[in-house]
């Protein structure tokens, strides 16, 4: 239990951030975002930016599933359909990047709109098969549809800010990184509104909702759109970070390790899509270092993509069984033995 | 219109729909007894088809040891998966236990890669291979033998849930867990007998896709129409499985006959989303009555 918390009104109640200390943390958090481009190479710079991706991604998928209940296995589809919207504007309208972004984030909003649309009949896990669907016919709207390149897929040029191209890493994570921490804080506020209080209670038992006047269809579409609004840009950041989108980019496989990733970390918190999202694109990383330094002898590298496929597997299930409420609930146990430290609590 | 193609064409499609009934029953096996939805059945199809081909070409035992080992070897991997994954999850919320065996799929994949690679295979060949003819029509001899395998399979194990004891505790389970608790049924061993009655069917099926197409990693794909099928069908039902299995399969070959290879699964999967949106639980599935 914490102590010396007392609250005297509802908008100490209701703040994000509630205590001093955690105040002075995120300043420092903040401050250590700025820094770390300065002092960081060009790998870990790499990996801080595609860190940053899928945590928007994931944080979508969060507000999806972790807090309306929908589950879907489409996140990846909806991230393609952000990038491909980039690739396409930049090719044939060549706007602003940040226009570009956000038509991506629109499209694919669209399109999670549309592909919601069944979850006012189809729930649980019906409608999981449902999102399966989606993602396939957006591999054949991306393979077949004239103007995407086919499988070959769309080279995007760089983004353009007042003249200067963000072609490396330390420049685009000036793009990629205030736009995530922009947009889990969009999150983490979405909660404390009507809307976000709306999701909850659907999540939590949908007739009860619904009786309480919550119109079921028009939040669960909001739902679905909101998610794929992330999902979509997430996906277009990652077209200008990889700089060519093709069909294969975005397959089945990443749509579960969006899921797998908020289920690490914990389904259900803002929080835990950020530490699932960190948790899950470094483990291929250190799986690589890890098998690297193995003492066998030939080429190691081709194990690496199998034993990944087996640790995701692994930590998917291991997660459910142990440690349901995953990574976010870890973090707190550690908080709370610090709150009185070094007393007993 | 070419009658003679169509009717070969629906003829493959009838017999590539009877493995997706036999998977499509593995499949409702387990969601009838354990509420488990399943989506490894794919990879455990993918499993079967690798022990037989580890068995057949890898030992170079005689084919019907290894299809016999690989069965056996399937069945009792079906039980070790419930007994360490999913019988922990009792209680727990649907769409969880469901993420586990979306996991369970993950691992599954990623071992056959780290063994045999994800190369393609080919199985040894075993099935007859003179043509076959029904009236003027050709029939792939290696679909032939496979959607008779399927019949006769289907057919047993209809037998056997009807009048096995075995059997009618599965069914008893099905209907009402704590009535059958009740009445002293084992429940937690019902679930473990589903489970691996479920993945022998799923390996049989394995062996049969595989030796039609070859085997890889990604032959999970193949779970993904199966899927389909038993929603189309209706999750709890038998009838609606077998159904829905020959009307994909047949779907799916016309589509790859008369549009092309790619809209094979785009197809199967507007059906499905058409079939959810008319009926929400699918052709026979039952409906849901929800209380607060």
């Amino acid at each position: 239990m914490r102590i010396a918390t007392a609250k005297e009104s509802y908008r100490q109640d209701e703040a994000l951030f509630d205590s001093r200390t955690q105040r002075v943390w995120v300043c420092i958090l903040a401050l250590a975002l700025i820094l770390y481009p300065f002092m960081a190479n060009d790998y870990w710079l790499y990996l801080a930016c595609l860190v940053a991706i899928n945590v928007a991604s994931a944080t979508g998928l969060n507000i999806l599933t972790g807090y309306t209940g929908l589950v879907s296995l489409g996140q990846a589809a909806f991230m393609g359909l952000g990038a491909y919207t980039v690739a396409v504007m930049e090719q044939y309208v060549g706007a602003f990047f940040f226009l570009n972004l956000l038509m991506g984030g629109v499209v694919a909003m669209v399109g999670g709109i549309v592909v919601g649309i069944p979850s006012l009949r189809v729930k649980g896990l019906y409608l999981a098969i449902v999102t399966i669907a989606a993602s396939f016919l957006a591999h054949f709207l991306f393979v077949n549809s004239g103007f995407t390149g086919g499988t070959g897929g769309m080279t995007v040029p760089p983004a353009q800010f007042v003249g200067i191209p963000l072609d490396t890493s330390f420049r685009i994570y000036w793009l990629i990184v205030p736009t995530t921490v922009l947009m889990v804080l969009g999150a983490a506020n979405l909660f404390r509104t009507r809307i976000g209080r709306a999701f909850i209670a659907i999540r939590d038992r949908d007739i009860s909702a619904e009786v309480l006047g919550i119109p079921l269809l028009r939040y669960k579409l909001l739902s679905f759109g909101l998610s794929s609004f992330y999902a979509g840009v997430a996906g277009g950041m990652w077209a200008y970070f990889f700089r060519v989108v093709t069909p294969e980019s975005f397959p089945l496989i990443m749509s579960i390790f969006f899921l797998a990733a908020i289920i690490v970390g914990g389904m259900g918190t803002i929080l835990g899509g950020i530490l699932g999202a960190i948790f899950m694109t470094m483990v291929p990383e250190v799986l690589r270092i890890a098998v690297s330094m193995l003492p066998v002898s030939g080429d190691t590298l081709q194990y690496v993509s199998p034993v990944r496929t087996i640790v995701f597997g692994l930590l998917i299930v291991g997660f459910l069984i142990f440690e349901p409420h995953g990574l976010a609930e870890v973090w707190r146990r550690i908080r709370r033995f610090f709150h009185l430290w070094p007393f007993r609590n | 219109m070419d009658w003679l193609f169509l009717f070969e064409v629906v003829l493959a499609g009838i017999g590539a729909g009877g493995l997706y009934a036999l998977a499509g029953l593995a499949f409702v096996i387990i969601y009838k007894a354990t509420q488990v939805v399943n989506l490894a059945i794919g990879e455990m199809l993918m499993l079967g088809a690798y022990a037989f081909f580890a068995f057949a070409a890898g030992m170079q035992w005689p084919i019907p040891v290894a299809i016999v080992a690989a069965i056996a070897v399937c069945a009792v991997l079906g039980g070790v998966v419930e007994r360490l994954a999913i019988r922990p999850m009792l209680g727990e919320s649907p769409i969880s236990v469901f993420m586990v065996t979306v996991g369970l799929g993950s691992i599954m994949v990623g071992v056959v890669e780290l063994i045999w690679s994800a190369d393609q295979r080919r199985l040894p060949e075993f099935i007859p291979n003179e043509p076959i003819f029904i009236g003027e029509a050709f029939v792939s001899p290696k679909i032939f033998y496979s959607f008779l395998v399927a019949v006769v399979l289907v057919a047993v194990s209809l037998v056997v849930f009807r009048w096995w004891r075995g059997g009618v505790a599965l069914r008893a389970t099905a209907t009402d867990q704590a009535a059958a608790y009740a009445m002293g049924i084992n429940v937690p061993r019902v679930f473990s007998i589903a489970w691996v009655v479920a993945a022998a069917l799923a390996a049989i099926a394995g062996i049969a896709v595989g030796a039609i197409g070859g085997v890889s990693s990604s032959m999970g794909v193949f779970g993904l129409s199966v899927l389909v099928v038993v929603i189309v069908g209706g999750l709890d039902s038998v009838l609606g499985a077998l159904l829905a299995g020959l009307l994909i399969g047949v779907l799916e070959a016309l589509a790859g006959a008369f549009l092309g290879g790619e809209f094979k699964l785009l197809v199967t999967f507007l059906v499905l989303v058409a079939v959810l949106m008319v009926r929400p639980y699918g052709l026979f599935g039952t409906r849901e009555i929800e209380r607060l």
